[in-house]
């Protein structure tokens, strides 16, 4: 009995994943054939590009690109400077209310913009920021994930490095810029790597705060150009879809055991 | 000398408020300022024309239970939450135990498994869209080949629901499995081979040890995906937009929805707060129950 | 006003004071794009010709999606302080946007011509015309028609130069060109339940709403019947799928050959023309009590918080848009109708319509066509009886019931207009 389970089992989890696998497949497929090949499943049909050109005439994919490539350099500035900061005085200074205060920040775990979208979407308006990228990116800076994780980093740094430099007559920026940074930055990478593909595929917020193609990102220009009045046509939307979905997929399967690592490491934590 | 201490303390206490201000400032205007503003937001009614804005109390609260559409969409949340949580905990459990074993094609199994996350909703909910239309879609297709009807998948209000459900749990599982996959990474080799030297079969073995040692990875992952099961509604505005007849409505699609098609902002605020409140309600258990019995350093 | 509003006042007011010279008017305008993408490039080439004319003027043309997205777009940006002056928006929104104060009536803006605003086909002026004023100028707008696959209609013994003209031809035809792998005819059931609803209902006598936005006739013995009818032609006759048919896959499956007959905007039908390798037909609507189509598509409205020289400045772009050149041109393009009688008459429609007769026939049904579904509350009332109708349609509810239900939903939510 357990002969059998054995051997079945290697085929169960090829059949998962090929399972898994093949919505993308499919739409792949779809892509390169017309529609009338696409949905009759015509395996010799020929290949063509059409769908493609259809699909780029339709929408200024290469602003897309560029804004949702802005979008998480943004995020991920902010994010790395604040996180720093505020990761270290959690990990190494000691300051009264600390305990309450990552309390607090903790909470944000669970307050999701997403959810407050009515008045975040008013405090944008009301700092300027409507329409902009900094607007769609300000609320994800003070991320309490990356600041967990950047507390937990710092907190592995031995004690004496701490004090060698301090030793030296450094300030307290000084220690944390030439320290404690470098030591941590596999996790920086690893975090870098998951706010990347979280805010690369973010969709409610930018879908909100984000009005003109100047600064939409490639989620919201998908989703617009998914919905026209008078119906989907299945080729071309498998190929904008391929289109966006293109360059992170790439990424990922290049960088395959990078991205495992880093989500790996992150969820350690 | 404590007169030194006093003044080191000090200057401590202000580098801390000074290396978290940033944060704090940020997380006070789209965190907490907006979370007491949506709830003044909520205790108002809504301005128009003929009436100005004016204080209501919870009427808009009474209103909200007394709207059959707002019970259908929390009990719809339920079953959504319900459905992809286990669902997707068993598959990512299932797949992490396989990519982390010796069958043949376990690279090409992880990445398979792990496509659908790097993925934007969006285009997930493309793909599906593909599946599902009626007649034409692969689903229908392939079940054209074996004899099956046709199925309107999305345009049902049986199905559309768990429709949905399926394209959160094939873009989860994947996530989830790499928390897995990590988790046993850190079970050690010794644990395996004493069990084998006692004779126990792979079966007891996964149960009794690698299952226990795994909970407080599956308690992790099953708030992750609480929250998801809150926050993850985009492919709803490819594939039913809540309907047919709000049968696959989410709440924070209602919550938009109530925002910005119709315009009715106090009544999507008192929604917001009751997803808060319960939200926070998770986090409560998480924080004292759950945390209880795992360890942070 | 936010900050970075002020300072662009201050801004521009210092850079007025500076150039003695007259300064450009700017205009943002969003617009939705409803029959694919690729049009995006023909808005940009009339708004490229009409700067051309209009040195003075500069248009920054915004597209944003579908109907709802650009609701939802134009007003946020209205509401956070973004300046846009017009937008095209669906025809039946006119209502909320009055009641939010949004938009300025064309009546009211200086230079306009009452005359030009009589020029437009009354039947399309039908919804933008609230309260004695005129607040929505026609752009895109669309009937209902019926495409048909006349290979289909040859194969199955009919003429296919005969379409269905009443209901019982349309059930009778209907049951002659359903076999195993087809239907004889399709009417989308999401998306717009309620536009296709409308027709049903017009064709059998009644208006589902009274012309001033403040009653529903939801559950008049008329209206029920005919939910019960669209109900009766998957359930007893067996011409339609049951359930509900997805509207953004009709189109498709039209073209894949698995209905015979389809109803849909004609704003379909350039796609349909360009992707059909069948020989296809477009044609009225069938009658019962009478024929009828509700109109539909989008119309160009003027925002208030607007100065007079934008007003001046939209004004110009909207008449240059809706000339009967640039109507032709457009209508051709999209296969939405030209919103005047002048648009006919030019010699780019003349001739397309000689050559390709399906393009007449929306233009044709404006006779028997009433105004689409709007009331106040318009989105949520709407919302009613959409549900209404796919309750009834998958059998989740019997028609009575669901449509009961839809009005008093809307009885309470129109009585605070009262």
């Amino acid at each position: 009995m357990s002969r059998t389970i054995q051997n079945i089992e290697p085929i169960g989890a090829i059949v998962l994943a090929i399972i898994w696998v093949s919505p993308l497949v499919f739409a792949f497929w779809a892509a390169f054939h017309s529609t009338s090949d696409a949905v009759n499943f015509n395996l010799t049909a020929s290949w063509t590009l059409d769908n493609f050109r259809t699909a780029w005439d339709g929408a200024p994919w290469i602003r897309y690109f560029l804004n949702t490539f802005a979008l998480v350099t943004v995020i991920l500035i902010g994010q790395f400077i604040v996180t720093t900061l505020a990761g270290f005085a959690f990990a190494q200074v000691r300051f009264p209310g600390r305990d309450l205060m990552f309390i607090l920040v903790l909470m944000q775990l669970f307050i999701l913009p997403e959810v407050l979208i009515v008045e975040n979407y008013a405090m944008v308006s009301r700092l300027g920021l409507f329409d902009t990228i900094l607007g769609v990116g300000m609320p994800y800076m003070a991320s309490a994930f990356g600041i967990f994780l950047m507390r937990q980093a710092f907190k592995g740094v031995p004690i004496e490095l701490h004090e060698a430099a301090r030793v030296e007559g450094c300030s307290w920026f000084g220690i944390l810029w030439r320290v404690y940074v470098p030591l941590a930055r596999p996790t920086y990478l690893a975090y870098a790597l998951v706010s990347v593909s979280t805010h690369w595929n973010n969709f409610l917020w930018p879908l909100i705060v984000t009005n003109s193609p100047d600064t939409r990102p490639l989620t919201v220009g998908l989703s617009i150009f998914g919905a026209p009045e008078n119906g989907v046509d299945i080729s071309v939307i498998s190929a904008a879809t391929m289109m966006s979905v293109a360059p992170l997929l790439l990424a990922f399967l290049i960088f395959q055991r990078q991205f495992v690592q880093a989500f790996l490491r992150a969820g350690i934590k | 000398m404590s007169r030194f201490v006093q003044i080191e303390r000090r200057r401590q206490a202000i580098y801390g408020w000074i290396l978290l201000s940033p944060a704090l400032v940020l997380l006070s205007t789209f965190a907490f300022y907006p979370s007491v503003a949506t709830f003044w937001s909520s205790i108002f009614s809504r301005q128009t024309r003929r009436r100005p804005s004016e204080y209501v109390g919870f009427e808009n609260y009474s209103d909200l239970f007394a709207d059959p559409t707002f019970w259908k969409v929390v009990i719809n949340n339920l079953i959504y939450a319900g459905a992809t949580i286990p669902i997707s905990i068993v598959i990512a459990l299932a797949m992490a135990l396989w990519a982390n074993s010796k069958i043949p094609a376990r690279g090409f199994i992880r990445t398979a498994y792990f496509t659908p996350t790097v993925l934007p909703m969006i285009a997930a909910a493309n793909l599906w869209l593909f599946f599902y239309t009626p007649g034409l879609g692969v689903l229908d297709q392939i079940g054209g080949l074996v004899g099956l009807p046709s199925v309107n998948w999305l345009g049902q209000p049986s199905t559309a629901l768990w429709a949905v459900i399926m394209v959160t749990i094939w873009k989860e599982a994947g996530f989830f499995m790499i928390f897995y996959l990590a988790a046993l990474q850190t079970i050690p080799e010794d644990l395996k081979e004493a069990s084998d030297i006692e004779g126990a079969s792979r079966w007891t073995y996964t149960r009794r040890i690698v299952l226990p040692l795994l909970m407080p990875t599956t308690l992790f992952i099953m708030v992750n995906a609480l929250i998801n099961s809150v926050k993850l509604i985009d492919h709803l505005f490819i594939l039913t937009k809540g309907g047919p007849n709000d049968a696959s409505k989410l709440i924070l699609y209602y919550i938009w929805e109530m925002a910005f098609a119709f315009f009715d902002a106090p009544h999507a605020a008192a929604m917001t707060i009751l997803v808060l409140l319960v939200l926070g309600i998770v986090a409560g258990i998480k924080f004292t129950i759950l945390d209880k019995r795992t360890h942070y350093q | 006003m936010t900050l970075s509003r002020k300072l662009g006042v201050v801004a521009t007011a210092a850079t007025a004071l500076a150039t003695p010279a007259i300064a450009d008017t700017e205009l943002t305008m969003y617009y939705p794009i409803a029959v694919g993408g690729a049009l995006t490039e023909v808005v940009d080439g009339i708004v490229a010709d009409f700067e051309a004319a209009n040195p003075d003027i500069k248009v920054n043309a915004i597209y944003s999606g579908n109907y709802d997205d650009t609701r939802v777009r134009a007003l946020s940006a209205l509401s956070s302080g973004e300046p846009a002056q017009l937008a095209v928006m669906f025809s039946i929104d006119a209502y909320d946007l009055i009641e939010q104060e949004l938009i300025v009536a064309f009546d009211d803006i200086e230079g306009v011509d009452p005359a030009w605003l009589d020029s437009f086909y009354p039947a399309l002026m039908a919804n933008g015309r609230i309260e004695g004023k005129t607040w929505g100028i026609p752009f895109q707008r669309s009937t209902i028609v019926a495409y048909y696959n006349k290979d289909m209609f040859r194969a199955a013994g009919l003429d296919p130069e005969s379409p269905p003209s009443t209901w019982e031809e349309m059930i009778s035809m209907g049951q002659a060109l359903t076999n195993g792998d087809t239907y004889g005819l399709m009417i989308p059931s999401t998306g717009y339940p309620y536009w296709m609803f409308q027709a049903l209902a017009i064709q059998n006598g009644k208006e589902v709403m009274s012309n001033d936005g403040l009653t529903t006739y939801f559950d008049d013995e008329a209206v029920v019947d005919t939910l019960e009818f669209w109900l009766s032609l998957s359930q007893e006759h067996g011409i339609m799928p049951e359930g509900t048919v997805e509207w953004g896959t009709l189109r498709q499956a039209f073209l894949e050959g698995q209905t015979a007959m389809m109803w849909h905007s004609t704003g379909n039908l350039t796609a349909v023309k360009n992707n059909a390798t069948f020989d296809f037909g477009v044609a009225e609507l069938p009658a019962n009590v009478r024929p009828g189509s509700p109109t539909g598509g989008g119309n160009f409205y003027v925002f208030e918080d607007t100065t007079p020289e934008e007003r001046a400045a939209a004004l110009r772009l909207i008449e240059f848009m809706t000339s009967p050149e640039q109507a032709a041109a457009w209508s051709i393009a999209t296969g939405y109708m030209g919103v005047s009688p002048a648009a006919y008459e030019t010699e780019a429609l003349q001739a397309y319509t000689a050559e390709f007769p399906p393009a007449l026939v929306a233009r044709n049904q404006l006779e028997n066509a009433v105004a689409e579904f709007s009331t106040f509350e318009t989105a949520r009332v709407r919302e009613g009886l959409n549900n209404a109708i796919q309750a009834a349609l998958t059998g989740a509810a019997t028609p009575e019931a669901a449509l009961s239900e839809a009005q008093d939903a809307a009885e309470r939510l129109l009585s605070a207009y009262q």
